[in-house]
């Protein structure tokens, strides 16, 4: 079976596929694009790239953060409680005590080591308890939202210091247009790094191939050798990291400090990662794929918008979306998993 | 004995490994107790006993999986108390688990090397190092494997090699094989077994942990037998024979079998398969199966024979052909069509296919036939499910508790003994079973089959598809050979020996 399967693998067609169908996802993007355009033409501009790049620039890093755990085997419904908590927090922070708010790099790395801090509860209930995933997150999610709206605020900011001030209207780009000028936020820049990074991480560290590993079978992880639990802490220890700095970004953004938002968006994340091609089963997933599920995802939400569909409606899209990835996923991995029947053992003895 | 090439120093006694005084307790059940354990540098070394003797919990140990209660190991000069996988990979220790251990989703080759760079603390990987490990490995032993096919896709065998590959990655100097035949057909066991011998005369120490008594006496230079956590006897392998190794893992002598039943020869046909076809998996399948009569159906893994069955049974229908059952034709479109003719089916694995492993005894058996213990309403009479379950426990003699204990506290044999209660209260006319005795242990396999045979004889039809050619001969009345998806030989009567199968086979 091994020659056939590798003259199979040769072809153009299946390279451009992708591992994790992250062709199928691109050509999508496009099918639809052309569509959507050709309903209506003013989707053909600079502005509705630049539109959508911003907006989901932020939910990109939070994306990183859950497929990093869907590839481990687990799944994160925590992600935009620590990124509020961490973008909200530190607002009232430096407002208050004035601590770092001519420079906007100190506000995210405050936001990231609250997101660090946070992602260690996570990872105490998982690797430390050894709790299931999907409840492990479920509770500290209402934990982290209580305790910030008991003790951190509970009311909308829009007086900003004046470091994340000027760091929300930094734009790269400016793309002008009779409706209004559409701008991209320089936060595109450490959207891209993260992505990069985390592409890199992992692709090329043991880490990286470790948490593939648990996702694949994390008993067999344990008996080659891997410290699963060290793995596990370093995952929801990272994951938080993303989600602070995520929600950070939005913070930034929106210029509107507001707790009350971002939690009850996670199926927009999960969603698109798991569109993206990771497996929800754990074991697979890649940063290509998930970049392109987040777009997809804004895309669709995007051009309903611009077909005069009801904004009750996206909901119900995004929703639709996560069935048809992961039916993809199962129907795929029963075609895959069909036994080859093959005997190639042969010592040359 | 001879000092090996690798430079490091053996013990005094020439041995590579010694497990000392071992002992360890699951809560208040004792699986090892003080077990001494030895291995010198190029020998094959089986641990032989019985499920639950406690070899595969002897192999966590020394793998560092588990950790012991008390005693030692010792590698060279180095005493440990207990191990970590990662110092045991170290100190040359590789284990090739029951289950192979394997990362389903990452490539062949990243399977293969990934032990390496555990074991050399490497922070980084390189695609292209790692892929040159494992074609350095695989040419090594002389193999074909896909690198990189990910293993999810492979057969068994080739997910066996790949354990295989994945242990020599690394300067190995002792191998444990937790049953790593289980999986195999005779032909793919003969090529392990001569890959063994080639890693033999490299010095490697290999130990086999297997029940099949076959393989044992074949296989090994010295053997160590485990029972209830004790050792029981060990030396070379020319003081025991087959008895003798039966007697020492059971604890007492086990019968030979007697031949099969004589079959009435006018006797209509249960079974009647004609012209049975699913294209692509079998073609033009036609025999049939008598009243009291036990068939096998043999062939290599991936020869059709488990899709047979699986039509008959009607997991996944044929395509053509026909299917009488007590001589009136019958539509198997599903399972449910299967099991109204009166056909049971006992799936090859128990573990996925055939139990609800964490649901009671009690509800396992009763899970095929909830309609006989129904009142009003369609409500299960309590009285009447519990007198069902305590009569099947009873014919079949499985050893339990309570029928409200999980299967999961079972030993293997009895598991297997629920998934055939579960058939046998229903009373099919004929009853296929898939592998019915393997990962069971010598003394409950004899009783599998004298109950198959005790089944045979009150009239069943029995369909047994098996790899095991003593088995076979032992219970079967004729034996048909699938080869390609075609019947390709049947052999009865006279001709109805090991050897004119394993002729058939290849």
């Amino acid at each position: 079976m091994s020659a056939a399967a590798s003259t199979l693998r040769a072809i153009p067609l299946g390279r451009l596929r992708g591992q994790n169908n992250e062709g199928i996802l691109a050509l999508t993007i496009i099918v639809l694009a052309i569509v959507v355009g050709i309903a209506d033409s003013s989707f053909w501009r600079l502005s509705t790239l630049l539109n959508i790049a911003t907006s989901t620039l932020d939910n990109i890093v939070f994306a990183m953060g859950v497929l990093i755990v869907i590839i481990s085997g687990g799944i994160d419904v925590s992600f935009m409680a620590i990124g509020i908590f961490a973008g909200y927090a530190v607002i009232v922070v430096t407002n208050n005590t004035g601590f770092g708010a001519d420079i906007a790099l100190v506000g995210f790395a405050l936001a990231a080591t609250i997101g660090l801090g946070l992602g260690m509860l996570n990872a105490l209930a998982i690797a430390g308890l050894r709790l299931p995933t999907l409840i492990a997150t479920l509770g500290t999610q209402g934990i982290i939202r209580g305790v910030l709206l008991a003790y951190v605020g509970s009311k909308v900011i829009p007086n900003y210091p004046p470091g994340l001030n000027d760091l929300s209207t930094s734009y790269l780009l400016t793309a002008h247009a009779p409706s209004g000028d559409t701008r991209l936020s320089v936060l595109i820049l450490p959207a891209i790094v993260i992505c990069v990074l985390i592409s890199l991480m992992l692709r090329y560290t043991m880490v990286g191939r470790g948490i593939f590993a648990i996702g694949g079978d994390a008993e067999s992880a344990r008996r080659a050798g891997f410290p699963v639990v060290r793995i596990q802490v370093f995952i929801y220890g990272l994951v938080g990291v993303l989600a602070g700095i995520a929600g950070m970004m939005h913070v930034t953004q929106v210029r509107l400090a507001n707790p009350y938002e971002l939690v009850g968006g996670e199926l927009d994340v999960i969603a698109a990662v798991v569109l993206g091609g990771a497996s929800i089963f754990g074991g697979k997933g890649s940063v290509i794929g998930t970049v392109l599920g987040v777009v997809l995802i804004s895309l669709i939400r995007n051009s309903l918008i611009l077909l005069g569909v009801p904004g009750t409606w996206q909901r119900a899209a995004v929703g639709a979306m996560l069935i048809i990835g992961v039916t993809a996923q199962a129907l795929g991995s029963s075609a895959r998993r069909r036994p080859t029947g093959g005997v190639a053992m042969e010592a040359t003895t | 004995m001879e000092a090996d090439g690798t430079g490091r120093a053996s013990g005094p006694s020439g041995s590579i490994l010694r497990a000392e005084g071992i002992s360890k307790r699951f809560g208040g059940v004792v699986a090892l107790d003080d077990v001494t354990f030895d291995i010198r540098p190029g020998e094959v070394h089986t641990l032989a006993g019985e499920n639950g003797s406690g070899k595969s919990t002897l192999i966590k140990i020394i793998a560092g999986v588990e950790t012991p209660d008390a005693g030692t190991i010792s590698v060279g000069d180095d005493a440990y108390a207990r191990l970590t996988p990662r110092q045991a990979i170290a100190l040359g220790i590789e284990v090739i688990f029951q289950d192979f251990s394997l990362f389903p989703n990452l490539s062949v080759a990243e399977n293969i090397a990934v032990s390496t760079y555990i074991g050399d603390r490497r922070r980084t990987v390189r695609p292209s190092a790692l892929r040159r490990i494992a074609a350095d490995v695989v040419s090594r032993i002389g193999v074909r494997l896909d690198l990189d096919a990910p293993v999810e896709e492979l057969s068994v065998a080739d997910r066996q090699l790949t354990a295989i590959c994945r242990a020599l990655a690394q300067e190995a100097r002792s191998i444990f094989m937790d049953e790593p035949t289980t999986a195999l057909t005779r032909r793919e066991v003969q090529a392990l077994f001569r890959v063994v011998e080639q890693l033999k005369q490299r010095g490697v120490a290999l130990v086999f942990v297997s029940h099949k008594l076959e393989e044992v006496l074949q296989i090994s230079e010295r053997i160590t037998v485990l029972r209830n956590g004790r050792v029981v006897v060990s030396g070379d392998v020319a003081e025991f024979d087959r008895s003798a190794l039966t007697v020492a893992m059971t604890g007492h002598a086990v019968t030979d079998t007697p031949p099969p039943d004589s079959l009435r020869k006018d006797a209509r046909p249960l079974l009647e398969v004609q012209g049975l076809t699913s294209e692509g998996r079998f073609h033009d399948v036609t025999f049939s199966v008598r009243p009291g009569e036990i068939l096998g159906v043999t062939g290599l893994l991936g020869s059709g024979r488990t899709e047979i069955a699986e039509s008959l049974f009607g997991v996944v229908p044929a395509d053509a052909g026909t299917i009488m059952v007590e001589g009136r034709p019958v539509r198997i479109r599903s399972v449910h069509d299967a099991i109204a003719a009166g056909i049971g089916y006992v799936p090859g694995d128990r573990l996925t296919q055939g139990v609800f492993i964490d649901q009671p005894i009690a509800r396992n058996i009763l899970a095929g036939s909830l309609d006989r213990v129904t009142g009003p309403a369609d409500l299960v009479r309590p009285a009447a499910a519990d007198q069902l379950v305590q009569r099947a426990a009873g014919d079949i003699r499985i050893k339990m508790s309570s029928s409200q204990a999980p299967v999961r506290t079972l030993s293997g044999g009895n598991q297997q003994r629920v998934v055939l209660a579960k058939w046998l209260v229903r009373g099919p006319h004929v009853l296929i079973l898939n592998s019915p005795t393997v990962g069971v242990d010598v003394g409950s396999k004899h009783e599998i089959l004298d109950l198959l045979r005790a089944k045979a004889h009150d009239g069943m039809g029995i369909i047994v598809i098996s790899d095991d050619v003593p088995e076979l001969v032992a219970v079967c009345h004729r034996v048909l050979v699938v080869r390609g998806g075609r019947i390709a030989g049947e052999l009865s009567g006279e001709r109805l020996t090991e050897d004119e199968i394993v002729k058939e086979l290849a």
